[in-house]
């Protein structure tokens, strides 16, 4: 690792202060940065550690029903303090990687992130979330913009998401097991309004809507609904664990189960 | 430089760290406590998991500034206040739950770390935990039964595969 400058402030205006400075960047629970870091592919001069300010942690529901969690609320927390609220974001939490993997990473970085096979984009795609920042707030369908990038600025950082609760959801995962990422996943949730399918760990492009879905199953809830479907491999991410159209397959097969999930 | 305090092992501690400065280097060079290992330092074998405020976390992954005022707990701190082995490290005894013992430590703290949440775990819920926990040796049967008869429960049920 390169040297760099360590700060831990306790309140999102020191922290947005702390990150003016040049190369400042944002530590989150460091699980995907510090590995970064030791590879010597970030060269930040300053980390500015987000775990110590209480207003960006915790898990609570808002008037309008929504579950909001703080930016900085580590994935055992979302999985223990959300399991009443919004079950289905619960149990993807509570399979993102391992326990010490949990206790340390958070919603906001891994949404800053937008690892194309991560889980959390799924369920804020998948649920029309909010990402609310320091600055401004974002809907989900204009948040994510490709693999490893997001509609985030320089120095900006997620203090809360805000989650509508469907009536059903689910996600389902097809590990891939060394890494414990999606090789293929599925968020599924059904609002009163309309049905979400949000696919991560296929695309090259990263998470998407699969809009062709969610038109069917919004009339049909019901895995039949989706069973004459299929998307395109092309684009499709192709590695040594999955070919394009075995991902492409895979989407569908993972939609069903996750509609069979919801129930 | 920063000087950096914390509690581990129940005693106060302070030693100079850099902001790049890793939990675990801090401990093993800083404090010279070398039973937390580091197999792979990229966060994915779990032999350098320790506690933090109770909670298991791989301190490989995490800066040693970030455990400033925290109560850290390394496999140094398990044993029984007369230097015995504590019900989960005499378990590994008495199972054979370790070859090598690389990835003791961390298998211990994991463990450690499930008992408090959940006190009766299956063996699904146990290889479940230990998900992030790698062993090279053992092929694992025998530590999921040392943590079954650390719980109090019976190993009989599994197998000897
Ligand atoms: C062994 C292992 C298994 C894993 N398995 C999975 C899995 O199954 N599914 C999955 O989805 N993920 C998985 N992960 C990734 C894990 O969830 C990470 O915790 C997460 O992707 C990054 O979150 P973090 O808080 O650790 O962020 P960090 O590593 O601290 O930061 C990541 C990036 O986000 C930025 N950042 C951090 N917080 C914020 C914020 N609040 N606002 C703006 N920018 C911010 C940082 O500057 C950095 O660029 C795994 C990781 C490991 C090590
Ligand atoms: S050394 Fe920390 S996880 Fe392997
Ligand atoms: S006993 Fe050798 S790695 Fe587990």
């Amino acid at each position: 690792m390169y040297a760099f400058d360590f700060e831990k402030p306790s309140t999102v205006a020191d922290a947005v202060a702390a990150l003016k400075a040049e190369e400042a960047q944002p530590l989150g629970g460091g699980q995907t940065l510090i590995p970064t870091l030791k590879q010597r592919l970030a060269m930040p001069s300053k980390l500015v550690s987000l775990t110590g300010i209480d207003e960006m942690k915790g898990v609570c529901v808002a008037d309008d029903g929504a579950v909001c969690i703080g930016g900085a609320t580590p994935h055992a927390v979302v999985a223990r303090e959300a399991a009443k609220s919004y079950p289905a974001l619960a149990s993807l939490a509570a399979n993102i990687g391992d326990p010490a993997v949990r206790n340390r990473g958070t919603i906001g970085g891994s949404l800053a992130n937008n690892d194309p096979s991560a889980c959390y984009p799924a369920a804020a795609l998948g649920s029309g979330a909010t990402i609310v920042t320091n600055a401004r707030e974002i809907a989900a369908d204009d948040y994510f913009q490709g693999m490893f990038a997001t509609a985030l600025d320089e120095g900006e950082i997620i203090t809360e998401v805000r989650f509508p609760v469907p009536e059903k959801a689910a996600y389902m995962k097809f590990e891939q097991p060394a890494s414990r990422f999606a090789l293929t996943a599925v968020f599924v949730a059904k609002y009163a309004d309309g049905v979400r399918v949000a696919v991560t760990g296929a695309s090259e492009e990263g998470v998407f809507r699969w809009t062709e879905a969610e038109e069917a199953l919004s009339s049909n809830f019901s895995p039949d609904a989706v069973a004459g479907l299929s998307v395109p491999a092309d684009g499709m991410i192709g590695d040594l664990h999955g070919t394009p159209a075995y991902r492409a397959h895979l989407v569908g097969v993972m939609t069903k189960r996750a509609v069979a999930a919801a129930g | 430089m920063t000087t950096v305090s914390m509690t581990v092992n129940g005693k106060p501690v302070s030693a100079e760290a850099e902001g790049r400065t890793l939990l675990v280097e801090f401990l093993r060079d800083g404090l010279h406590l070398t039973g937390t290992h580091v197999g792979c330092d990229t966060s994915q074998c779990g032999a350098c998991v320790v506690h933090v405020n109770g909670e298991a976390v791989k301190a490989c992954t995490m800066f040693a500034q970030e455990a400033e005022g925290a109560e850290v707990t390394t496999i140094e701190g398990m044993a029984n206040a007369d230097g015995s082995l504590n019900v989960i490290q005499q378990a590994f005894q008495d199972h054979h739950g370790l070859q090598c013992g690389f990835c003791t430590p961390g298998m211990v703290m994991s463990a450690a770390a499930l008992l408090k949440e959940n006190p009766k775990p299956s063996e699904a819920e146990i290889r479940d935990y230990l998900e992030g926990n790698i062993c090279r040796c053992t092929g694992y049967h025998n530590i999921v039964k040392a943590i079954l008869a650390a719980s109090g429960q019976d190993v009989g049920a599994i197998a000897a595969e």
